[in-house]
């Protein structure tokens, strides 16, 4: 069956199972491939994209549950500004290793400011822990964090 | 790619093994041999490059390598070897995929296009700086016969030649065609290092940006016109086959397109992956799981045990081992086990093929694109020249990347479907069917003299030899160097036997792992060690420098680890400090000094890990330091979790709720102090896995007086 989504601030149609987990409606059928896929059971936050702001495992999201709800996901992140400081930080501190992870982790960590915007190692680990990182990019993760949110916006430049 | 076609035969430098020709499109060519041996061969004329460099009129500069970027930075660091002598900023240097080809690529070391045991920097280092040093040397030559000029009078200055008497300049693109037909030259002069401005300075990591951005384009997110994708099960037993399918309500859901059966797997083909599991899930296969369906890791654990009573193949004989020890008042002996691990890379494996028009197109993530080629024109049944491999950034490998299995199986199933077939592994398919860092059994005994000096040392090694297996002539009668690497530490000893017991069950794939040999001896001879300072009374930082007195590298790095680390100083109650030191990699040494709590259950808190490491030169000292951090929380992981089991043949562990990996909550902070130390780089990608274990294990022992003799340090190990 069709079922309109909301995405990046874009009407789109999935033709597909209701319980089609948005995971792969995003990858497969709309092409959004920034999101990633590491477990398919909410484990690893590879796949953690913006639902009316929360950050959500898409992997865990079957399509018919999201209704009318706004999606958001890495590749909209630039147009919020917590998703530019997390950018702009994440290039500044060089967080990435094979890179993998990271869009899941920007997501988490762009979701994380925009509710705290000043975070302390606590929130932190409880925003963050859900996102597994192989490369063990973690204290560059926390680093960059905090950065990002004493990060001037006015005179930033653009991540991309 | 099509530079590659139109290889010159003019321009040989015998001396520099350098090549120099025009480039397709009027620009300069430069191709370098990145094995030392070339230099011998290029005397016999049958030099071939395996790496480019392409000045372009518009002043590109493309470099084309045989390395692939799986998050360690060799996408920034051998561009930096080449800027550095070209006189451009690293943001002047393009990479290019290269292309599978042996003859081409081959690493110098392996002797096939892989990127592994932390050999790229050591393979680049000096040719990558010859090849820069010898375009900047035609470019200046070019300009200087333009202007009628000495060369020796012009330089090179930030992609320009400058003539500073004439106030003249020109760029690099303006000359690339001009410098393609200027001899060689016979004398290719490197820059003094104290001249550098890239090398040995912080520089960004090229892929970064568009990782940030997440545009950066992974295996799993190949995407072709008319590709489908499919989900797969293979056997749960190695050597298993499937004898039943059952696809009746498999084929009514929507999105499903084929089933298709090869020997050992069944993939349900669907428009998308969530159909083709949901495919998956309904499908009833039964299995005939042949031989190993009794398998236990148990068993194999009693195996390897008993495998040690027979003697290895001799790796290291020196003195009176037997003799020493038997007369010896103070004696230590101890078994030291290590598990099975798995590598679980971020990105489950997944491959796309395609068979078409007589040819067989790849794509993934690989760290080894010949064998991924080869794989590939066999599952096909076509010449290797049918096949090519688009290789693509890979999510994590570890090791893991470097096997084949995933390109044969997909190559299988598009076989049987007229269009392109992403195949991807879920998690748990993706953790059941991997080449495994094996298990290993280790029998120790060392003696001491009155004053706390090893007097003897016993090690022996028992376990698979995924070496035998990956480059059988590596193992020479019978020895796998890799098993035997490090098992003596970097210590200086007079008495020594460490042998190797090969024991295989057969009844799982055995692989490298991040750090290879290493990773499993530096836990064992770092332990056994510790216990050794305990029964010598000594300091266990103050003991190991006792026995490495004659190497003033791995002093130094073991007083600065004592400096940073605030050794000695008191830590809160229930707190210990552990130490390793290793030396390996070419000549890397590095030093983890961890601190470890347990808790009530018996669980191990790590809140803080120093890290002081000498690699030899040092390129980009950023990437060093996130190689660090990286490879000790991906150690820490399995110090604390990594354990593959197997109960009737079958892996007991799936997702990461059962392979856990430490997360952002329990990562301590790696602080990692670097020693620039000399002429020539040492490996790096894979140092800092390797001495987490025991690090942490001596800080338990610190913390709480019980020793650590296997991984992962779990909560049930700590109460036995
Ligand atoms: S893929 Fe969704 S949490 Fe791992
Ligand atoms: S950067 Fe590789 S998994 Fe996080």
């Amino acid at each position: 069956m069709a079922y309109n989504l909301n995405i990046n601030g874009r009407s789109m149609t999935v033709e597909a199972d209701g319980d089609t987990p948005l995971l792969w409606a995003l990858r497969d059928i709309l092409g959004f491939k920034g999101t990633k896929f590491g477990c398919g059971m909410g484990l690893c936050g590879c796949c953690t994209v913006h639902i009316d702001g929360v950050a959500t495992r898409a992997c865990q999201t079957p399509i018919e549950s999201v209704g009318t709800s706004e999606i958001d996901t890495i590749e909209g992140l630039a147009t919020s500004e917590p998703g530019r400081r997390i950018q702009r930080a994440w290039l500044d501190l060089e967080v990435v290793q094979c890179g993998y992870c990271q869009p899941g982790q920007m997501m988490s960590a762009a979701a994380l400011l925009t509710e705290t915007p000043d975070p302390t190692d606590e929130d932190i680990d409880a925003a963050m822990s859900g996102n597994l990182c192989r490369c063990g990019t973690y204290n560059r993760i926390r680093d960059a964090i905090k950065y990002a949110a004493h990060l001037d916006a006015t005179t930033m430049e653009d991540a991309r | 790619m099509k530079h590659f076609s139109d290889r010159p035969q003019a321009g040989l430098s015998r001396r520099s093994f350098l090549l120099a020709s025009a480039a397709a499109g009027g620009g300069l060519l430069i191709g370098v041999s990145l094995d030392p041996a070339s230099a011998k061969e290029a005397a016999k004329q049958s030099f071939v490059p395996n790496a480019f460099i392409r000045i372009e009129t518009d002043g590109t500069i493309i470099l084309t390598m045989p390395y692939v970027e799986m998050g360690q930075g060799t996408y920034t660091s051998v561009p930096m070897l080449i800027a550095e002598e070209l006189e451009v900023g690293l943001d002047a240097v393009q990479l290019e995929h290269a292309p599978a080809n042996d003859a081409l690529y081959a690493h110098p070391i392996m002797g096939a296009q892989e990127t592994d045991g932390s050999l790229s920097m050591r393979a680049a280092w000096q040719p990558m700086r010859q090849a820069g040093a010898a375009a900047r040397m035609m470019l200046v030559s070019a300009a200087a016969t333009r202007w009628g000029v000495d060369a020796a009078d012009c330089h090179a200055d930030n992609g320009f030649v400058v003539h500073v008497k004439s106030a003249r300049r020109i760029g690099y693109g303006d000359l690339a065609a001009a410098a393609a037909t200027m001899p060689v030259p016979q004398q290719v002069v490197l820059k003094d290092t104290s001249s550098y401005k890239l090398i040995g300075t912080p520089q960004k990591r090229l892929d970064a940006p568009q990782k940030v951005a997440a545009t950066a384009q992974y295996g799993i997110d190949v995407s072709l016109p008319d590709m489908k994708i499919a989900a797969v099960t293979a056997s749960p037993v190695l050597g298993g086959q499937v004898s039943s399918v059952d696809d009746g309500a498999t084929r009514k859901i929507a999105g499903v397109r084929d089933v298709i059966r090869i020997p050992d797997a069944v993939a349900v083909i669907a428009d998308h992956w969530a159909a083709a599991k949901k495919g998956l899930d309904a499908l009833v296969v039964t299995w005939d799981d042949g031989p190993n369906a009794q398998f236990s890791t148990a068993q194999h654990m009693a195996n390897l045990e008993n495998a040690a009573q027979r003697d290895g193949v001799v790796a290291v004989q020196k003195g009176d081992v037997a003799g020493v020890f038997a007369r010896a008042e103070r004696r230590l002996e101890a078994d030291y086990r290590l598990p099975i691990l798995a590598h679980a890379p971020m990105e489950p494996l997944n491959c796309t093929a395609h068979i078409h028009d007589g040819r067989c197109d790849v794509w993934l993530g690989t760290q080894a694109a010949t064998r991924a080629q080869k794989a590939a024109a066999a599952a096909a049944g076509l010449p290797l020249d049918r096949v090519e491999i688009h290789n693509q950034y890979l999510g994590g490998s570890f090791g893991r990347r470097a096997e084949a299995d995933n390109v044969t199986q997909a190559v299988l199933i598009a076989r049987q479907v007229d269009y392109p077939v992403k195949v991807i592994w879920s998690r748990e398919e993706d953790t059941q069917h991997d080449f495994y860092r094996p298990a290993y059994f280790n029998r120790l005994k060392a003696s001491l003299d009155g004053d706390g000096h090893i007097t003897s040392w016993f090690h022996r090694v028992v376990g698979p030899s995924p070496l035998a297996r990956w480059l059988p002539i590596a193992v020479q009668n019978g020895l796998d160097p890799d098993a035997v690497t490090s098992a003596t530490g970097p210590y200086e000893l007079s008495d020594i036997h460490v042998d190797y017991v090969r024991h295989e069950d057969h009844s799982f794939q055995s692989g490298f792992w991040r750090g290879v040999g290493t990773t499993h001896n530096v836990f064992i001879v770092e332990g056994f060690v510790d216990e050794l300072a305990a029964l010598s009374g000594k300091d266990p930082l103050e003991f190991r420098r006792e026995h490495v007195k004659n190497n003033p590298r791995a002093l130094a790095v073991l007083d600065k680890a004592a400096e940073e680390s605030g050794w000695g100083t008191p830590l809160p109650e229930g707190t210990g400090r552990g130490i390793s030191l290793l030396q390996d990699f070419g000549g890397t040494i590095l030093v983890h000094i961890a601190e470890a709590a347990v808790d009530k259950e018996g669980a191990v808190r790590v809140s803080k890990i120093t890290s002081v490491v000498d690699c030899g030169k040092i390129i980009n000292p950023d990437t060093v330091k996130a190689q660090i951090q990286g490879g000790a929380i991906f150690g820490l992981s399995a110090a604390l979790y990594g354990e593959i089991t197997f109960t009737d043949g079958r892996v007991d562990q799936g997702n990461f709720d059962t392979y856990a990996a430490v997360r952002m909550d329990e990562a301590p902070r790696v602080t990692v102090h670097l020693i620039d130390s000399g002429d020539k780089p040492f490996g790096v990608g894979e140092s800092g896995t390797s001495g987490i274990g025991p690090a942490v294990a001596n800080a338990v022992y610190a913390a709480t007086g019980k020793r650590v003799r296997q991984l992962p340090i779990t909560p049930e190990l700590l109460k036995s």
